[in-house]
């Protein structure tokens, strides 16, 4: 877990544009790039695999269900490392009044590969960058 | 963790059982076939063998049912949403919960008292696999006993005196992905269960097992090689004719009919008469139809299958190679003597499937008789030929044909169908269907994917909003299943997904996702009654009589995939389509919890 956060870091640092140390962390929180309503491959990426394995729970667009968080209201106090925790450990909360599960995705490619796609997704609509419904992708370079 | 079983346990010895309940021990099916005819007991889920959902009860008409009042509630506890409805035998009634699948036995001279309570110990892990939130539809009742399917598959007979376990089975893997919402029939000496699971790649199938000891007797898969569908190639037919060797296999590239799909979680139906059980199969495979090539069969299916055996007699696969999650397990309505153009159709089976088509066949032979939209907004399909049984598909909806990546846009209705499994009535006084509807439509994108056991093998990602023009999601209507007509539409803010009941007093009842429960009039759908439950409605109405008094219950408790799709308002508002009325979210109307609430008319 640890190292796949590291070396995402890394990544990040690395790919972005001339980065001070400061950037790097802003992009590290923020890796999305909406221009004009239109999202870069990461983002739409990260707007399928949702759709793949979280709107099932956590409803259209990020936008909560009956049961489960409203996530752009999530990622405005949780960090990009508490996300990734999140959803590679998952979290249960099962009471005798609550019956929750929030599984664990560690083990699931499809999630673990493009968890900041994801992530970069989830961010964008949180910040109000990105609103509801399917995102346009920007012309490929 | 809680300890939960101990607490089930201590609770159930203690408890009294109501004295006047009777349980008879004749045989089971003379027991059910005497029980689904007595107006004043609820003793199946739709109300009878052939899923009804009607009563000759007629204490409660249209010129008085203004007067309704609740007598009783009771909370289950349970917070996620609550499908199905109550069942009463005797002096008892029993409902249930969503996941942790509570059981409670109340005494109805006592109102509410709690006879007895049963919960099962589940890893609560399953709950992680459960593609649309957590419900459950029910138990079944036979024998003296209380037969429940619950989330983790395990199938539990209790005695409907204490709640002690008579016996348990496991019916499928959660680790897998297969899991269990729905209600199992008692046929004879059998228990029918199916599984759930179409989102996880699941081969599903319906299993029979002994009333007696949970014993397994035949098991038929949706799809796979004849030994495991039950199919005969020269005696099962389709459209007419012998459906021939490895008619499912065929249809599949490779191995991928292994996770295959066809999730058999909707309802059963039964005739006594052909001895035959009727239910419909669900989504095959991944959504993402570029990733198996062919027809699928025996997906989206209505399969007629021997009650004894299981051999399939004959089948119909509405949907082949599906493109749009249009799962084709509705509940079968068994209906007599419907005017079908010049002929008369002594035998016929009516089914309003997710695709938006409602279908009229002979349930003897499964001849296709009528094929017509129920929802004029459905577009998916032009019209289904009536020679070949196929859809007609229109090529600016077909998903397949814009392809992978590719954004397939305004398709109606969208995945939740123009109804899902909320069951509809059927009134034999009028000769008409009442169907709860959905009046939603969607943007559809399939993507590739890849199978890893007991993850969602989904595939797709959707959008979904009103028709254009429209400011309502769902409708109530009255279906007329001869002429393949609606007789009267009344709209609704959201989806109805609450099953209904049609009763002798010519009113028909049913919910809604801000939590009414309404009656309205057969002959016109005129709203004559509305309260406002504790929370939204997606369980089913039943009604009932207790020391010569009509009464009508119903479980409120919001979600499924209505509280999935509808919590925060449905998307699509970049383009401005439908009216702003549509995107009010459910939340604004309603909140979590599981209440029965039970009404009357004043003394
Ligand atoms: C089976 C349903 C389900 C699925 C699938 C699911 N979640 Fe969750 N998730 C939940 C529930 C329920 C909670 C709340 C758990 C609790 O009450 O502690 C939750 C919580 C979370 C949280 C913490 C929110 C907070 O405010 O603390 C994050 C982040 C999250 N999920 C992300 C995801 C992502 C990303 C995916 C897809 C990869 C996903 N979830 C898939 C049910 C689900």
């Amino acid at each position: 877990m640890k190292a796949l956060l590291v070396s995402t870091c890394i990544l990040a640092a690395l790919t972005g544009p001339a980065l001070a140390a400061d950037d790097a962390k802003d992009d590290y929180e923020r890796p999305y790039h909406v221009e004009d309503g239109k999202v870069d491959q990461a983002v739409y990426n990260g707007y399928r695999r949702y759709g793949n394995s979280c709107l099932q729970c956590h409803g259209p667009d990020g936008a909560g269900s009956s049961y489960a968080p409203n996530l752009t209201e999530s990622l405005k106090h949780l960090t990009h490392e508490q996300f990734a925790d999140t959803v590679i450990n998952g979290r249960q909360n099962v009471t005798s009044s609550q019956q929750n599960v929030m599984p664990s995705f560690g083990h699931v490619e499809d999630v673990v590969t493009y968890l900041d796609d994801i992530y970069a997704y989830l961010k964008a609509r949180s910040d109000g960058a990105l609103g509801r419904g399917r995102p346009e992708r920007m012309p490929r370079k | 963790m809680l300890r939960r079983a101990a607490l089930a346990i201590a609770l159930a010895v203690s408890a009294t059982v109501g004295a006047s309940a009777v349980f008879p021990g004749a045989s089971a099916n003379d027991e059910l076939l005497r029980l689904q005819k007595d107006p004043n007991q609820w003793a199946m889920a739709n109300g009878n063998y052939a899923s009804w959902r009607y009563s000759s009860l007629n204490q409660i008409t249209r010129e008085n049912v203004g007067q309704l009042r609740p007598t009783w509630q009771f909370s289950t506890g349970v917070l996620r949403g609550h499908e199905g409805g109550p069942l009463v035998i005797g002096d008892v009634m029993f409902i249930h919960t969503p996941f942790p699948n509570r059981v409670f036995a109340l005494d109805l001279n006592n109102p509410g008292r709690v006879i007895w309570r049963y919960e099962p110990t589940q890893d609560p892990s399953v709950i992680g696999v459960m593609c649309c939130d957590t419900v459950n539809r029910g138990p079944a009742y036979a024998d003296g006993k209380i037969i429940l399917s619950q989330a983790d598959t395990t199938l539990v007979a209790l005695d409907a005196k204490t709640g002690k376990e008579v016996w348990k089975i496991k019916n499928g893997d959660p680790a897998k992905g297969e899991t269990s919402t729905m209600s199992p029939l008692v046929v004879g000496d059998k228990v029918l269960v199916g599984i759930s699971g179409g989102e996880f790649g699941v081969r599903a199938h319906v299993t029979a097992y002994g009333l007696k000891d949970g014993k397994q007797i035949w098991r038929a898969y949706s799809v796979g090689p004849d030994s495991d569908i039950l199919f005969d190639p020269q005696k099962t037919t389709d459209m007419g004719k012998p459906v021939g060797a490895n008619s499912s296999l065929k249809t599949w590239e490779g191995d991928q009919w292994k996770i295959g799909g066809g999730g058999t979680w909707g309802w059963i139906s039964y005739d006594p008469e052909l001895n035959l059980v009727y239910y419909g199969s669900g989504n095959p495979g991944t959504w993402n139809p570029a990733q198996r090539p062919g027809d699928n069969k025996w997906s989206m299916t209505i399969f007629a299958r021997d009650a004894n055996t299981g051999m399939a007699r004959w089948v119909y696969q509405m949907t082949p190679h599906d493109e749009w999650d249009y799962d084709g397990v509705n509940e079968m309505i068994l209906a007599d003597n419907i005017q079908v153009g010049d002929k008369r159709v002594a035998k016929a089976l009516v089914h309003m499937d997710r695709n938006g088509f409602a279908y009229t066949l002979n349930r003897e032979n499964g001849d296709l008789l009528v094929a017509q939209k129920y929802d004029p907004a459905v577009n998916w399909a032009s019209h289904v030929d009536m020679e070949t049984g196929r859809p007609q598909v229109v090529r600016e909806f077909s998903t397949a044909a814009g392809g992978e990546d590719t954004n397939t846009q305004n398709i109606c209705p969208a995945a939740l169908g123009s109804k899902d499994q909320q069951p509809a009535a059927y009134s034999p006084k009028t000769g008409m269907f009442y169907v709860p509807t959905n009046h939603v439509c969607m943007d559809y994108e399939p993507f590739r994917v890849s199978y890893t056991a007991g993850q969602p093998y989904v595939g797709a990602t959707l959008s979904m909003f009103p028709p254009k023009g429209s400011d309502n999601m769902g409708n109530f209507i009255a279906w007329d299943a001869g002429k393949g007509k609606i007789l009267w539409s009344k709209p609704e803010r959201f989806s109805v997904w609450s099953g209904a009941l049609a009763t002798a007093g010519d009113v028909v009842f049913y919910g809604t996702l801000e939590g009414y429960l309404k009656a309205v009039d057969v002959k016109d759908g005129k709203e004559l009654f509305s309260y406002r439950t504790p929370s939204g409605i997606i369980g089913n109405v039943n009604t009932f009589t207790h020391k010569g008094k009509q009464y009508i219950a119903v479980l409120s408790g919001v979600g499924g995939w209505a509280g999935i799709g509808m919590a925060a308002g449905l998307g699509g508002d970049s383009d401005g389509l439908g009216a702003v009325g549509a995107y009010k979210a459910l939340s604004d109307y309603t909140q979590l919890g599981g209440v029965l609430t039970v009404f009357a008319l004043p003394n």
